[in-house]
């Protein structure tokens, strides 16, 4: 039974760095493998969450959707270069059955402007339900990022 | 230090207008708390007695509520005793607001209500005899809702709202703003750091959406050859930008602009899956409302942008997402996701606050220079096109002459 559970969370943790990863430092076009191709993935401000206020300012309802995201952010959208640091921390199993799990992660996103000295660009919680995949290990069903800091520095232009 | 407006002054901004902390701090007594009307919120975020927003006109942090008759009321957000920000909640439900500093207590009009120790502790100390709590309330403004939208006045003699507004800006808010009951959807908050005034010339200039949203343009949602019109209130604070959506394709338009993107072709269409909701042709309506309101109408996302300077070279711009009570699931659905476009990490808007914030890093380094605003003539007039900044023209004709600069 330990073991089991030191494996999954193993596993998790392994998948949860890999996205991380995959974010900070690309191909951006690898994030859209991290969802099922029914997927639900939201970037909500903690105020609206609490109220029960629906607005994200990323709300991706299909792994087509991200994918568009994706395409917009590499073809169509302008922005200052950055890079970003995400730290994934404090990961917990809430729930697991066969091939489901129910996870949730505190994050912390560092973003650096050419010009300017790294600052907090985001922190929040992730409130996660992934699924078991042949081919990819896990794969998220969902991803809910709540996120603490409501007043957004400038704009976010990368998923998080 | 004096400053002096360059010629011709239709056609050039002075960069010290967004840089200047004495220009910043005549702004926020002139504009802001001047003879305007500023929006503060929705009457969907103050349903019940006792309920209340806090918010900012300009850089003053204010309160509006619903009093115990259910009437509306505004006030600064400052203790008369030691000026301290006493409600420190976004929103809420209360019967009075005590200050935690002196737990000085007023009433839901604003009214001071208590003074602890007034009249001293064992005849010892207290407030001098003549103390009149009645004169030491919290600074007063007058506050209206108009279909279901909240302004408010530090000016207690305010024109009628509907005056203010002139003839063509009164249609098109009505024109979103009916007086069907507004469901709030929720909010999104940035800090741009820019100067508040870049984020109207922003707006009012539909030459820069025809390039800047590659977006905008692959799909066809706002392209320069669209039938368009530009109109401003009798004023020039006011304006309106009026298109029509065509469909995805290569044009005159959109030969200029190097990295359009004809062949992208959305995986999950959905994301842009608009209806016609309004009673005429007009797909996007983004209108301007002197001092610190864009009212966003962009297919089916409708939204109240609401600016608050910070200092010069930065401003909180509030978000507040809505849609009509009555409208059903699939059309909230649609409104959430055609949020996707707008707001911090918006498809489209991004581009606005990325470019906010390298324009007024230009414009930090180069103070005694100027912005060009001549694209569609020198004049202030209304147009039956795009390609012009005769909105920003007329945007400075009324600030030159409300800051009598």
């Amino acid at each position: 039974m330990v073991a089991s559970t030191v494996r999954l969370f193993y596993e998790l943790y392994d998948f949860y760095a890999r996205y991380t990863e995959v974010l900070d430092d690309g191909p951006l076009e690898c994030w859209p493998k991290f969802f099922t191709e029914q997927c639900m993935y939201q970037i909500i401000p903690r105020d609206n969450y609490d109220r029960g206020l629906r607005v994200a300012i990323m709300r991706c309802e299909s792994r087509a959707m991200i994918e568009d995201r994706v395409t917009a952010v590499n073809e169509t959208m302008m922005y200052e270069p950055r890079y970003l640091r995400h730290h994934t921390t404090d990961i917990r199993i809430e729930d697991s059955a066969d091939r489901d799990v129910v996870a949730r992660a505190n994050f912390s996103v560092i973003e650096t402007l050419p010009d300017e000295l790294p600052r907090i660009l985001m922190v929040g919680r992730y409130l996660d339900r992934l699924v078991r995949s042949d081919a990819f290990g896990w794969q998220f069903k969902e991803k809910l990022c709540v996120f603490d800091s409501v007043l957004v520095p400038n704009s976010i232009v990368f998923p998080v | 230090m004096p400053r002096t407006w360059p010629d011709p002054g239709s056609t050039r901004i002075p960069y010290w207008i967004y840089t200047d902390q004495d220009i910043f701090d005549l702004e926020m007594e002139r504009i802001f708390c001047g003879s305007s009307w500023a929006y503060v919120g929705l009457s969907a975020e103050l349903l019940e007695p006792g309920s209340f927003i806090t918010t900012n006109i300009g850089d003053r942090p204010v309160i509006i509520c619903r009093n115990g008759d259910g009437e509306l009321r505004g006030f600064v957000n400052r203790c008369a005793h030691r000026g301290i920000k006493f409600c420190r909640h976004r929103s809420g439900q209360t019967k009075r607001f005590t200050c935690p500093y002196h737990q000085w207590t007023y009433d839901l009009n604003g009214d001071l209500k208590g003074v602890p120790f007034m009249r001293g502790v064992n005849g010892q100390g207290g407030m001098p005899e003549d103390f009149d709590l009645g004169a030491n309330g919290l600074q007063q403004l007058k506050v209206i809702a108009h279909n279901g939208v909240l302004f408010a006045s530090f000016d207690l003699n305010m024109t009628e709202f509907t005056t203010y507004l002139g003839e063509s800006n009164r249609y098109y808010f009505e024109r979103v703003c009916d007086g069907r009951e507004l469901r709030l959807l929720g909010h999104s908050r940035q800090l741009i750091r820019g100067n508040w005034k870049l984020m109207f010339e922003n707006i009012k200039d539909p030459y820069h959406a025809s390039l800047l949203h590659v977006f905008l343009v692959t799909f066809g949602l706002f392209r320069a050859d669209q039938q368009s019109q530009v109109k401003m209130d009798r004023t020039g604070g006011h304006g309106l930008l009026i298109s029509r959506k065509g469909e995805q394709k290569a044009t005159d338009a959109t030969q200029d602009i190097e990295n359009l993107r004809e062949d992208f072709k959305l995986k999950d269409p959905r994301l842009l899956d608009p209806v016609k909701e309004f009673k005429d042709s007009a797909t996007v309506v983004m209108q301007t409302l002197w001092p610190n309101l864009i009212v966003q109408q962009q297919s089916n996302t409708i939204a109240m942008r609401q600016v608050q300077p910070r200092d010069p070279s930065s401003f909180i711009l509030a978000w507040t997402f809505f849609g009509y009570a009555d409208d059903d699931e699939a059309m909230t659905i649609r409104r959430l996701r055609q949020a996707n476009l707008m707001s911090a990490s918006g498809l489209v808007s991004c581009d606005d606050s990325e470019v906010i914030k390298l324009a007024q890093d230009g414009i930090n380094s180069d103070i005694d220079g100027y912005a060009l605003f001549e694209m569609g003539g020198r004049d202030t007039e209304d147009t039956e096109h795009m390609v012009t900044e005769t909105a920003i023209r007329a945007f400075y004709k009324h600030y030159r002459a409300v800051m009598d600069l």
